[in-house]
C-alpha cells in the first residue's frame, strides 16, 4: 500500500490529518477489519482561527501530530472538536491540549460524562454544544447537529457551512484502509461500509432516522467520516443507503395494526415441537396478531436476527439438555446484540427429562436484553400431557393478547408472586 | 402493615405489596423490560420512569441523586434498585 506521510487536502484550507492502521484485524473485538482502519481527522483553516476536528488513537498519536505539523502550528488552534469520545478518536486528545493550551474544546452534552472519565483531569475545561450552535473561525463556520447514540450517547456531526463539508464521526464510516482516501479512488468498499452500518448502527435505526431528518436537508458536498474514506463522489447516496438500511422493512407483510408473534423451537424427540404447535395454536385464535413458527435447526442466526428485529414478540422452545438450553437457543440469544429488542415481549417453554433449567435460564437472558417478559414459560416432563399443551396454548393466547393490547390488567400480591416463582422452580 | 400498589403499565399489572419495598424486587419477579446492573446505586443501568404518584415515593438520597444527575435522568426518573414505594397508588412505565 502507499503510505502517504503527508497531511492531505480534502477542501480549499481543510486537510485529512488522521492516521492508517493497515495491520489491525479486529476493531473493538467485536468486528474483523480485512484491510485495517483509519482514524480520520480534520485540521480546519479560517481566516481567524485553526480548528481540529476529531483525534486519532493513542498508538498513532505520532503519524496524527506529524500531518498536523504540516498545516498548522500548535499556538494556531483555537479549536478542537470531537465529535465522539470513544479512545479511538480521543486517543491523542490529552497530548493535543497539552500542546495547544488555549485551544478550546467542544463536546456534545453527553460526552461530558466520557470525557471525564477518559481525560481523569479535574481542571480541564470544555464548552458543551447542541444544535444549533456554531463556532466562527473567519471564513469557515463550524455547525454542530448533535445525533445521539450513533452509536454513543455522546456522538455528534460538525458541518463546514461554507463549503458544506460535513464530519460526521462514525456515521457514514467504515472499517477500510486505503491511502488513496477518496471514495473515488479506493475501489470497492461496499461491503465494509454495510458491515459497519450492521454491527455498528443497526441497533439504534431510531436514532440513524432521527439523524437522518438533521442532515438529509443540509446542501452537502463531501462527507468526511471518522473511519474509511472520504466520501466526496455522490455523498448523498450514503445517506440515502442508511435510511434504506434504518427503515422498518414490514410495512406491507404484516397489516398496519397488526402484530408478529414469532415462535423458535428446536426438538430432540418431537416434544418441545408439539408445545411450539400449541403455543402457536393458542396465539392464532387472538385476532391482530400473526404468529410464524420456525424451526431453530434449520436455519441461519442471521436470517432469524432480521425476523426478530422486525417482530413484536419472540418466544422460544428449548429442551433442557445436561442443565441447560441447548446451544443453538444460546446462538441465537447471543447474537442480538446488533439489533433492537428492548421493550419486545419474549416467553419460553419446552420438554425436560429430569430438571428443567432452560426456561428460566432463558427467560433471564431475554430480561438481560430488556424485553418484558410478563407471563411464566411452560414446561413439560418428556411427553407433554393433554393439560401440559392446554397451558402452552393458554400461554400463546396470554402473548399475543398482550401483543395486541387486549391483556386485561392483572392484580397480584407480592407474596402470589412469589408463590407463582416457586412453583416454576 | 401499610400496602403500596404499583402498576406496570406496558406489562397490564398491578403489584400490591409491603410499604418499603423496593422497586427493583417488584419488577424483577413480574418480568418487566428493565435491566439492573450494580444494584447498588452507582451505575444507573435501571432508571425507571415513574408516570404517577412519585409523592409516595422515598425521597432520593445523595447517592441516588447524583446518578441520576450523572445520567440526565428527569424528574420522573428514579433508579429502581434504590427507590422504596411508601403506599398509595404507584404508576411506572415499564
Amino acid at each position: 500500500m502507499i503510505q502517504t506521510p503527508d497531511a492531505v487536502e480534502i477542501a480549499p484550507g481543510t486537510h485529512w490529518i488522521g492516521a492508517l492502521d493497515p495491520g489491525l484485524r479486529e476493531f473493538d473485538i467485536i468486528l474483523k477489519t480485512a484491510n485495517g482502519t483509519t482514524y480520520n481527522s480534520y485540521c480546519v483553516r479560517g481566516t481567524e482561527g485553526v480548528a481540529i476536528i476529531d483525534t486519532v488513537k493513542a498508538s498513532h498519536a505520532e503519524e496524527f501530530f506529524r500531518r498536523l505539523e504540516q498545516v498548522a502550528s500548535y499556538d494556531e488552534i483555537t479549536t478542537i472538536v470531537l465529535n465522539h469520545l470513544e479512545p479511538d478518536h480521543s486517543g491523542a486528545l490529552p497530548e493535543l491540549m497539552r500542546r495547544a493550551p488555549q485551544a478550546k474544546l467542544y463536546i456534545s452534552t453527553k460526552g461530558q460524562l466520557m470525557l471525564k472519565a477518559l481525560v481523569k483531569d479535574a481542571a480541564l475545561k470544555y464548552n458543551v454544544v447542541e444544535t444549533g450552535d456554531h463556532v466562527e473561525l473567519g471564513g469557515r463556520t463550524l455547525r454542530f447537529f448533535t445525533t445521539p447514540f450513533l452509536h454513543w450517547p455522546d456522538t455528534q456531526c460538525t458541518l463546514i457551512e461554507e463549503q458544506g463539508i460535513l464530519f460526521s464521526g462514525d456515521v457514514f464510516g467504515c472499517h477500510f484502509c486505503d491511502a488513496r482516501l477518496f471514495n473515488d479512488q479506493v475501489g470497492d468498499f461496499r461491503f465494509s461500509f454495510e458491515y459497519y452500518y450492521q454491527h455498528i448502527m443497526r441497533p439504534f435505526r431510531e436514532y440513524v432516522l432521527n439523524a437522518l431528518e438533521l442532515l438529509e436537508p443540509l446542501p452537502l458536498k463531501l462527507i468526511a467520516p471518522a473511519h474509511g474514506p472520504i466520501l466526496r463522489e455522490a455523498p448523498l447516496s450514503y445517506m440515502q443507503r442508511y435510511r434504506q438500511l434504518a427503515s422498518p422493512l414490514l410495512h406491507n407483510e404484516v397489516g398496519a395494526n397488526n402484530k408478529s408473534l414469532l415462535v423458535f423451537y428446536i426438538s430432540s424427540y418431537g416434544n418441545t415441537a408439539r408445545m411450539a404447535q400449541a403455543v402457536v395454536d393458542g396465539a392464532e385464535t387472538v385476532p391482530g396478531v400473526r404468529v410464524s413458527m420456525y424451526d431453530l435447526q434449520a436455519g441461519g442466526n442471521l436470517p432469524f436476527v432480521d425476523l426478530i428485529e422486525e417482530a413484536d414478540g419472540l418466544a422460544i422452545g428449548s429442551p433442557t439438555i445436561n442443565g441447560d438450553a441447548v446451544k443453538p437457543v444460546w446462538d441465537l440469544l447471543s447474537s442480538l446484540a446488533v439489533i433492537k429488542v428492548r421493550d419486545k415481549l419474549g416467553a419460553a417453554f419446552g420438554s425436560y427429562g429430569w430438571s428443567g433449567e432452560a426456561i428460566n435460564m432463558i427467560e433471564d437472558r431475554l430480561r438481560g436484553l430488556k424485553m418484558r417478559v410478563p407471563i411464566k414459560g411452560v414446561r413439560a416432563r418428556l411427553i407433554p400431557t393433554e393439560e401440559e399443551l392446554a397451558l402452552c396454548r393458554d400461554l400463546g393466547v396470554q402473548l399475543a393478547q398482550h401483543l395486541s393490547g387486549t391483556v386485561q390488567n392483572r392484580v397480584i400480591s407480592m407474596s402470589e408472586l412469589f408463590a407463582q416463582e416457586q412453583s416454576h422452580a | 402493615m401499610p400496602k403500596a400498589n404499583v402498576t406496570f403499565e406496558k406489562l397490564g399489572i398491578t403489584v400490591s405489596v409491603p410499604a418499603g419495598t423496593r422497586l427493583i424486587e417488584i419488577s424483577e419477579k413480574v418480568g418487566a423490560s428493565i435491566t439492573y446492573g450494580c444494584r447498588e446505586g452507582e451505575c444507573g443501568t435501571c432508571i425507571m420512569k415513574i408516570k404517577s404518584g412519585m409523592e409516595h415515593m422515598s425521597e432520593r438520597s445523595v447517592l441516588e441523586d447524583k446518578v441520576l444527575q450523572e445520567n440526565m435522568a428527569g424528574r420522573s426518573d428514579r433508579l429502581a434498585c434504590q427507590a422504596q414505594v411508601l403506599g398509595g397508588d404507584i404508576v411506572v412505565k415499564a
